[in-house]
């Protein structure tokens, strides 16, 4: 039997490769180039991708598949009554990665969780600057710096962390990529030998799979990790091949060239799901994608105004037109996978007639505005231009004027941030820890005007829900504040709720074990190859 | 013909500093800054915005900015990637092999089939091949090069599995590189089939990428053979009875191959502009790709130290051919 399997295995791997290489190989044709190997300094998927789930772990992580947390690093935590110390008991036996760069002499420990943090927040730590514009986005945009205020060794195999206020999605951010453990005694090792940036091109972790080589834009190695605390992989090689164009991705992989792939063109979809040599996985994302209004501006300023505009857009003819299907209409600002989604909630229906008398009795006369269209595709809205218009020709039928304009993207975010802004602007979001605060607060609450919420739009019901649900840990009661927030959000209007994309996943039919996260990540963890 | 040469070099660097100012500047006007981009859709505050600014000196005036450049360039510093915190004469020699060598076949196979065709239209001036090389060749040089790639990885790697669909060498071959010349490191990596498979992933896109000069050099090469064909040394070289080998061969060729050599000169810069649209639908990591992708990070450095570099390729290419002629034409003497 075992002999069979052995040889099973390795027809397979040849049959894969088109090749002699017995190890079974599993390869991925990723979007696009990491940034760098260091997670901590980036904020693009495809970096997270290459490094993070790959080489590294956390002190918690995501379920496969889920946006709950289970132990990671850290096998077990406590909290303190008060909400402020975080009190973790890390994994005993954890080995980091011996590569052909680097042999580890000690297994994970408390200082190499304490430099983890320390690094991101402490502009003083050697490392904070260890590259030229090393910035820590994330840290910084999920608040660390003023959120932490310390983070202590206790013992070898014991981390406290103190916060200055009580933060209910903290567990969840500490899952996040951004917060992978570096070894500490290969940081030691690199600045005693001067080679500091090496720290971002041949990564040490303790995750799955260990570093072997990058080729810059072509292709990135890895091998697994004998030493996993979570097991030895299935797959002996993980490789990512780097291929842009997602037609070309698609070549691949009815050519065998590779096992799976991220965004394909949704026009191929259907394609794919015709082709026996290949399965396709979809899933509802953790997004939203939304025309937030400016509330300050009049006559947006009125809430039957935003109403009757909500009511004139046809979301399904937009969830036709830009996603061939591949998406949901949105009723809400949050995701219908995440949870406290408010699913009692009825919907502005579609009804021109009523919206155009609702705008008449609001005493708007010949209005016109600007819709704003993004520049770039993105997973939660592919083709906002054609989505603008759609909207513009459901407008004109309420008599509504639109002329939609664009701005380079860089230049469409930090416009459509300005309180004074003109015109209703198409943007969305995707989530980055499953945490209901990361879409209701970060993008409608109070202090987010003039930054992420679009719609300038701070209602004191709502922010007083979200604030208070921030700093609950009781799950069950910040529930009940979340669904009540979905109800004023609701009343009040800021935005029309678009879409909520599918994410599509297409991979060649003997690939087992892949979880397609909610999160959008690609992690590889657990993956096999089964004829 | 020293004299020459060095008059020429003085010509390249004003030149070079030109081409400094405007790739430094022109990628400045463009809205949007790199430290907006790092933060995408999630929104940096005002303060830290203005905070990494500073820490990268883009808050400084732009000359003190651009003579703070230029400096480091003359030192042969030309800066570090903000994206990837690497220098940029790192990544661009470890990408520029890939380029070379795609653009190198390129220009091979355009001249190779493009001179001959050339000539055999003029040789047929007014036949069923001529009228057919010029049509091709008209289609050639107005073809979408995106779609053009793709329809041929559809057709070949797809459809028939001739070719396979892109990179540079198959993954089950790994070796370190040696020179970054994927034929030269896989013949030198001793690994049986690696050859063959580096020959195999470069011929689609140099096919693609040759497509534009080979119309032109086709081109070319039929109206200088067609203008040199009704000279009179031509018609007495036919009088005395010489083959016709030698009159198009000797007598003709040499004096049509002057524009055509210019024309094979200038198409550096177009192998450079088919480049990044040939890497990117082919996945070929060279510079083309990754000067493209900078653009959209609005990777100043990467972005400034890549046109400076692929400027100077240009000048020291078109450099070679003026030098060139003097072999060909005995008539030029510098």
């Amino acid at each position: 039997m075992t002999k069979k399997l052995t040889i099973a295995a390795a027809l397979l791997a040849a049959t894969v490769m088109g090749g002699a290489a017995n190890a079974k190989t599993f390869v991925y044709c990723s979007e696009g180039s990491p940034e760098g190997f260091d997670p901590g300094m980036y904020t693009a998927g495809t970096t997270f991708d290459a490094a993070a789930h790959t080489v590294y772990n956390r002190l918690l992580e995501f379920k496969p598949g889920t946006t709950e947390t289970e132990p990671g690093l850290a096998e077990s935590w406590e909290i303190s009554d008060d909400g402020l110390e975080y009190t973790f008991k890390l994994r005993q036996g954890v080995k980091f990665q011996t590569t052909e760069f680097f042999t580890p002499s000690r297994d994970l420990n408390a200082d190499d969780v304490v430099f983890s943090f320390d690094r991101q927040l402490n502009t003083n730590n050697p490392w904070n600057q260890y590259v030229a514009g090393a910035s820590w986005e994330y840290a910084n945009g999920m608040g660390f710096p003023t959120l932490i205020k310390s983070v202590e060794k206790v013992d070898d195999s014991t981390v406290k962390v103190t916060l200055n206020q009580p933060e209910a999605p903290f567990l969840a951010n500490l899952a996040m990529p951004f917060m992978s453990i570096v070894s500490k005694e290969y940081a030691d090792k690199l600045e005693a030998e001067g080679k500091k940036e090496q720290m971002n091109q041949m990564p040490v972790g303790t995750g799955p799979f260990a570093f072997v080589a990058y080729q810059q834009d072509a292709v990135i190695r890895y091998k697994a990790n004998p030493d996993y605390w979570g097991g030895k992989q299935k797959i002996d090689d993980l490789v990512f091949a780097i291929t842009t164009d997602a037609a070309v991705r698609y070549q691949k992989l009815k050519a065998g060239e590779c096992h799976l792939m991220p965004f394909p063109n949704a026009a191929d979809v259907e394609a794919m799901k015709a082709d026996p040599n290949l399965k396709v996985m979809e899933q509802e994302g953790l997004n939203i994608a939304y025309l937030a209004y400016n509330t300050t501006q009049a006559p947006f300023d009125k809430v039957e105004v935003r109403k009757a505009l909500n009511m004139a857009i046809n979301k399904k003819a937009i969830v036709d037109a830009v996603f061939q299907g591949a998406a949901t209409e949105a009723k809400n600002p949050i995701p219908p996978t995440m949870w406290s989604y408010n699913d009692a909630i009825q919907d502005d229906a579609y009804d021109p007639d009523a919206a155009k008398k609702m705008l008449e009795d609001a005493g708007v006369k010949d209005l016109s505005m600007k819709v704003w269209a993004m520049p770039v595709s993105r997973p939660y809205m592919l083709n906002a231009r054609r989505a603008a218009e759609l909207i513009q020709s459901d407008f004109a039928k309420i008599g509504v004027k639109v002329e939609v304009v664009s701005y380079e993207w860089a230049e469409y975010l930090d416009r459509s941030k300005a309180k004074d802004r003109d015109g209703a602007v198409i943007l969305g979001w995707t989530g980055d820890n499953g945490d209901p605060d990361n879409f209701l607060h970060t993008l409608l609450g109070c202090d987010a005007v003039g930054g992420n919420n679009r719609a300038q739009w701070c209602n004191e019901e709502f922010n007083d829900l979200v604030v208070k649900a921030k700093a609950t840990t009781d799950q069950a009661e910040r529930t009940k504040l979340y669904e009540q927030a979905q109800e004023v959000f609701k009343r009040e209007a800021p935005w029309a709720t678009l879409d909520h994309s599918l994410s599509v996943v297409p991979m060649r039919k003997e690939v087992e074990g892949f979880h397609q996260s909610p999160l959008g990540d690609f992690a590889f963890e657990g993956v096999d190859l089964v004829e | 013909m020293l004299r020459f040469f060095l008059g020429r070099l003085a010509v390249l660097i004003p030149t070079f500093l030109g081409v400094s100012i405007i790739a430094f500047s022109f990628i400045r006007l463009l809205p949007g800054d790199p430290v907006a981009l790092l933060s995408g859709e999630r929104v940096m505050s005002p303060e830290r915005h203005a905070e990494i600014m500073h820490q990268l000196g883009f808050d400084r005036p732009l000359p003190i900015q651009y003579l703070d450049y230029i400096g480091g360039v003359l030192t042969g510093d030309f800066g570090t990637s903000i994206v990837t915190k690497r220098p940029i004469l790192d990544q661009f020699f470890s990408l520029f092999p890939a380029t070379l060598e795609l653009s190198f076949c390129a220009i091979v196979i355009a001249v190779v089939i493009g001179i001959p065709a050339g000539i055999f239209a003029a040789m047929k001036r007014g036949s069923f091949f001529d009228q057919s090389v010029m049509g091709v060749a008209l289609v050639g040089y107005s073809m979408p090069i995106f779609w053009w790639g793709l329809l041929l990885i559809i057709l070949f790697a797809g459809i028939l599995q001739w070719t396979p669909v892109s990179g540079r060498i198959s993954l089950m071959y790994f070796f370190p590189p040696v020179t970054g010349f994927m034929l030269i490191d896989s013949l030198l990596s001793g690994q049986s089939g690696a050859f063959k498979s580096a020959v195999s992933h470069l011929i689609l896109p140099s096919i693609v990428l040759s497509t534009i000069p080979l119309a032109v050099i086709a081109r070319q090469t039929r109206s200088a053979m067609l203008e040199v064909l009704g000279e009179d040394y031509v018609r007495t070289a036919r009088a005395k009875g010489l083959s016709t080998f030698r009159v198009i061969g000797i007598h003709s060729l040499r004096n049509a191959m002057i524009p055509v050599i210019t024309t094979i000169g200038l198409q550096v810069g177009v192998l450079m502009a088919g480049a990044i649209l040939t890497e990117t639908i082919f996945s070929w990591p060279g510079i083309g790709k990754w000067m493209v992708d900078s653009v959209f990070r609005r990777d100043y450095a990467v972005i400034q130290g890549g046109l400076l570099l692929i400027a100077g390729i240009i000048m020291v290419v078109n450099l070679v051919v003026d030098l060139l002629y003097g072999l060909i034409n005995p008539r030029i003497r510098y």
